[in-house]
């Protein structure tokens, strides 16, 4: 564990400027519009190696530099706030503990591209940090942070607080914009990708709520001073949702290179008396399940890449033996098949039949078949999906396909090793 | 624009710099499959039949709405991209009521086209289908859910062509579905029954109400005299459904037909677009000289005429009080023509053929008996007109060339523009220019009111007034114009408004599918009827002025206001 992120979190009081400033906050916005062009920000974080903390680890300065490049009066900077895959509060514990270390990430963020407006997109089951933030960014007016002018420099930049009504598919960055617009949440395709084409048709940046967290880190600290905490590949410390069935659950703060035995059995103290676990659902529900013979993997984006898995948004969800594998998945199916916006084929129909199948196996009626076909529907989800939701949804069916494929097997031959399928024997079809 | 070099299926070629994958494959003559993608819409992206595989890249890419860049290497035929079509294609097909064989699309149907040419011989996936009760509250538009893609190409039609809006996503995930307002069918809301929905939609799941059957009641009815009147734009369209090339005109072989198949009397709807003119030209006049509330609205497009009722109901007044040629028609057979003959017109059937899922809609209205009995009795589409050609084992390509009876069918020029965008403003103009001056008009062809442009205008001298006329087709179009009429912006005398793009032969009724290229070759074959016609303006039809001299006796006067002209009332 470490605490460069979130070092302030429940350390000072989330609404008083001047504990912050006293913990040092805003030297890093001061560093940047009082000694650096726009152009030598945008270089200290590539400097830095930060990647997006929303899910896609995407290199943040690259993609600042897409919408520095632009060229347009009106340039967006959307914070991402919307942490809607299950399993994951992280955002939430800085947007709570402290919520100007986000906006002055945002404030950097619009000097660095050249934006002139920004927009929380809060997630609507977060009232209460939404009213914090209402209150911070309207201190920050006062206090001459945000508005015209900011700090007397020739930079105007503004936020405005938006939230969702809820539905997942508004976390991802297209689906989030066309909210704020006005019109119901669903993907559009991409390119064009915001940082050309995005609210309003204009250039805009959406970052998630840690990734702008690290900004003001970055900047006080330097970049060279950053690269000290993390690997090579994967600079910078990472916060955890821990859930599920381990003694210590909650958000945790690690270096990443960490292992993620290191995170179940060191940082979380191991497994809830006399549970036994199963594996590790890593990103939320449209994560990659990995069985306890994986528990060695760094949590680093090269060796993660090597299985073929992403980090997500940071999601650990620990699960013990006592759960159906293919019950689990099923669950998780049926989230998805609640949350797609319906546009695209794929996932529009694909989660419904990968549910009507599992549904089949779980009640001692599948077959070999459809263990294939439960394969291809997954594959079509993930390679012909509109957007990020349908090409993740089938995550967990696909690594628990590959590392449980046993235990699928077993629920044909009317056997749940789990034990809580009741497979009679008998009633299977087509056999 | 500058030039990229790219890759497909390992062919070389170099494409303008934003081209989608789809537009350059076509340069290669590889034909991508497609669902949702509509040549005259925005792109969607949503059906993912199109996919294709990219070199370096783990997910397929969506041809029609990825551009290529510099260096790419496409490869449209693998394996990976075979079995990824097919089963989009199994799971579109899992939640769809394939019965084809009572299909309205039947051997015109996107989906059967992509199955055949996909080589679907056994589907994998389980059909989980709901069907939904069938939406047949109207007289025009039928929706079946249960055939329905959502591919969204109708709600494109509905909201951006004709910003109405009377359809749209409901739900999300797999209970996604393209619907009225929760609870209520398309007559519990401003639908306006345009059809434009079911021109665009690649299936079975939207179509016109079917009246055929009703046609052969009528004519297997002894007791029944049956007279059809054709509408412009069905000449120019009908060959269509018969595998001719767009814009043939096949007028003479649908007179023909329906001789054959026992129509007691054969007219024409342009007969009535040429008295249409006589009134609408008089009453324009009468505004223009006392006083009435200008601009003066053309009234012949019923989808227009119930959009403006629903949505602009503050300027019904403006809305000129004609009635549209179809209804013309009906009044004046249950009248003028039943006196002449001598026939109790409540034995009359009059049949219209129209190219727009409205006229059904139209024929129905309230105030459409002013002969006592409702004008006109039925209304088919294009569409069912072919149907009923079929149904009737004709084969109308080898029909002769017959001639419309007398005296309801003859017509002029001026009549056959109706049927495409700006003919209605064209044809008046040749009247009210002449009826003014009382001189003749040297250049009778009013090119910058022709094409299939959304909103046009031009500014004509009729004596010693500019006279400023504007033409829109489309109601999105035609809401720019409202607007600036509404603020006060618009300083036209005359405005013409089709509801369908491109004029009625784009109407809902027609061949489906009429592509915008499809469209301009219709209206073509539209000015070559008229600049081939012996008389090119609708007061110089002879019929017309004896119509007056027996009849009628003047414009606008007694007998006219009672029969051929209607009034029209808010709707919520
Ligand atoms: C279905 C879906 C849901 C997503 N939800 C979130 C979310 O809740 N928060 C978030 O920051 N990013 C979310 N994302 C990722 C965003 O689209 C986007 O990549 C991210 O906000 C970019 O920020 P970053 O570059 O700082 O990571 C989601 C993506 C998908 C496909
Ligand atoms: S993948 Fe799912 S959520 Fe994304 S566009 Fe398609 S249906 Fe909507
Ligand atoms: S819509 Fe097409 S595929 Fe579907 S039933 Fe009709 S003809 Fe067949
Ligand atoms: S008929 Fe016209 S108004 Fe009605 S749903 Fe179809 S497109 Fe919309
Ligand atoms: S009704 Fe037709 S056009 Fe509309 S979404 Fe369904 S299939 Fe597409």
């Amino acid at each position: 564990m470490v605490n460069l992120l979130s070092k302030l979190c429940g350390k000072i009081s989330p609404l008083s400027i001047k504990e912050y400033k006293e913990s040092g906050g805003f030297e890093g916005l001061e560093k940047a519009i009082f000694k650096m062009s726009p152009k030598e920000v945008i270089d200290e974080v590539k400097n830095s190696n930060l990647r997006g903390r929303g899910g896609a680890a995407f290199p943040t300065a690259l993609k600042w530099n897409f919408v520095a490049m632009e060229n347009s009066e009106d340039k967006f900077v959307i914070c991402n706030a919307d942490e809607g895959e299950p399993g994951t509060f992280k955002d939430k514990v800085l947007l709570d503990g402290c919520p100007f270390q986000v906006i002055e990430g945002m404030i950097i963020a619009a000097y660095a591209v050249g934006a002139n407006k920004g927009y929380i997109y809060i997630r609507g089951e977060y009232p209460k940090s939404k009213e914090i933030l209402i209150s911070g960014v309207k201190i920050l007016q006062e206090e001459g942070y945000l508005g015209n002018k900011i700090l007397g420099k020739d930079f105007s930049f503004d936020i405005e607080i938006r939230s969702g009504a809820g539905a997942y598919v508004c976390g991802e960055e297209t689906a989030l914009i066309e909210s704020i617009e006005g019109n119901p949440g669903r993907s559009r395709f991409k390119p064009p990708y915001p940082p050309n084409k995005g609210l309003w048709g204009k250039p805009t940046l959406v970052n998630n709520v840690e990734t702008l967290a690290n900004i003001p880190v970055i900047l006080s600290i330097g970049s060279e001073e950053y690269k000290k905490y993390g690997t090579e590949s994967s600079t910078g410390t990472k916060l955890l949702s821990v859930s599920g069935r381990v003694v210590n659950k909650g958000v945790y703060e690690i270096e990443f290179g960490t292992t993620l035995k290191e995170v179940v059995y060191d940082i979380c103290e191991g497994m809830e008396e006399g549970k036994k676990i199963k594996f590790v659902q890593l990103g939320g529900s449209s994560g990659a399940c990995l069985p306890e013979s994986l528990l060695d993997t760094k949590l680093d984006f090269d060796e993660l890449r090597k299985l073929e898995i992403g980090l997500g948004s940071g999601a650990v969800l620990v699960v013990d033996d006592s759960i159906c594998v293919v019950d689990f998945v099923k669950n998780a199916t049926k989230f998805f098949d609640h949350e797609s916006c319906g546009k695209c084929t794929p996932c529009r129909e694909g989660n419904k039949h990968i549910i009507k199948i599992l549904d089949n196996l779980t009640n001692g009626e599948g077959t070999e078949r459809d263990l294939k076909l439960l394969n291809e529907i997954a594959m079509v989800m993930k390679q012909a999906s509109l957007c990020g939701l349908g090409q993740a949804a089938p995550t967990a069916l696909l690594t628990t396909l590959k590392y449980f494929e046993d235990e699928y097997k077993n629920h044909i031959k009317y056997n749940c090793p789990a034990g809580t399928c009741s497979l009679k024997e008998g009633v299977a079809i087509n056999v | 624009m500058s030039k990229v070099d790219i890759n497909i299926d390992g062919i070389n070629i170099s494409v303008e710099e934003g081209t989608t994958i789809l537009e350059a494959t076509k340069e290669l003559n590889i034909d991508i499959p497609t669902l949702c993608y509509h040549p005259d819409q925005t792109i969607k992206g949503s059906c993912r039949v199109c996919v294709v595989d990219i070199e370096n890249q783990v997910n397929l890419s969506a041809a029609c709405c990825t551009p290529v860049w510099a260096g790419i290497k496409i490869r449209t035929n693998t394996k990976k991209a075979r079995e990824a079509r097919k089963l989009v294609l199994d799971l579109i097909l899992a939640d769809h009521n394939q019965e084809c064989l009572s299909c309205v699309r039947n051997g015109n149907c996107e989906l059967q086209d992509l199955c055949m040419e996909l080589n679907i011989r056994d589907t994998k996936i389980e059909k989980i289908n709901h069907k939904l009760p069938i939406d047949d509250s109207n007289p025009s538009i039928v929706r079946d859910e249960s055939k329905c893609i959502k591919c969204g190409r109708c709600i494109t039609a509905c909201h951006d062509v004709q910003g109405v809006g009377a359809i749209y996503n409901v739900d999300r995930g797999s209970h996604m579905r393209i619907s009225t307002p929760p609870g209520k069918k398309l007559n519990e809301i401003p639908c306006v029954y345009c059809g434009q929905c079911i021109n665009v939609c690649p299936v079975g799941a939207i179509y016109e109400n079917n009246d055929i059957q009703k046609v052969w009641n009528a004519l297997d009815d002894e007791s029944k005299h049956v007279v059809v009147q054709i509408a412009p734009a069905i000449r120019v369209s009908l060959g269509e459904e018969f595998g001719e090339e767009p814009g043939s005109i096949v007028t003479g072989k649908i007179v023909s037909f329906f001789n054959r198949v026992g129509f007691d009397k054969v007219f024409d709807t342009n007969f009535t677009a040429d008295l249409t003119i006589i009134e609408e030209g008089h009453e324009f006049l009468h505004r223009l000289n006392n006083g009435g509330k200008l601009p003066m609205f053309t009234s012949c497009s019923p989808g227009w005429v119930r959009y403006v009722e629903y949505f602009y109901p503050e300027l019904l007044e403006n809305v000129s009080s004609c009635k549209s040629p179809q209804q013309m028609f009906g009044a004046l057979v249950k009248s003028y023509y039943a006196q002449k003959n001598n026939i109790d017109p409540k034995d009359i059937v009059v049949v219209s053929i129209m190219p727009c899922t409205a006229k059904k809609a139209e024929a129905v209205r309230e105030e459409m008996n002013d002969s006592g009995y409702q004008d006109v009795d039925i209304v088919l589409t294009t569409r069912e007109l072919g149907q009923m050609i079929k149904e009737s084992r004709i084969m109308i390509k080898e029909l002769p060339e017959e001639e419309f009876d007398n005296p309801l069918g003859i017509s002029t020029g001026a009549a056959a523009i109706f049927g495409a965008t700006g003919g209605v403003m064209e044809a008046a103009l040749r009247t009210v220019y002449e009826v003014v001056t009382g001189e003749e008009l040297s250049n009778i062809d009013f090119v910058s009111l022709r094409g299939i442009d959304g909103c046009k205008e031009a500014t004509v001298k009729v004596g010693d007034l500019d006279v400023n006329v504007a033409v829109a087709n489309g109601l999105e179009n035609a809401r720019k114009i409202l607007d600036m009429v509404k603020e006060g912006k618009a300083d036209y005398h005359f405005i013409e408004i089709m509801c369908c793009p491109g004029g009625c032969i784009g109407g809902g009724g027609q061949p489906i599918l009429g592509t915008n290229e499809i469209k301009e070759k219709r209206i073509k074959a539209i000015y070559d009827i008229d600049s081939m016609s012996k008389l090119r303006k609708s007061h110089e039809n002879p019929v017309v002025k004896a119509l007056y001299e027996e009849f009628l006796k003047e414009p606008l006067g007694e007998k006219s206001h009672k029969l051929l002209h209607t009034h029209y009332s808010p709707k919520s």
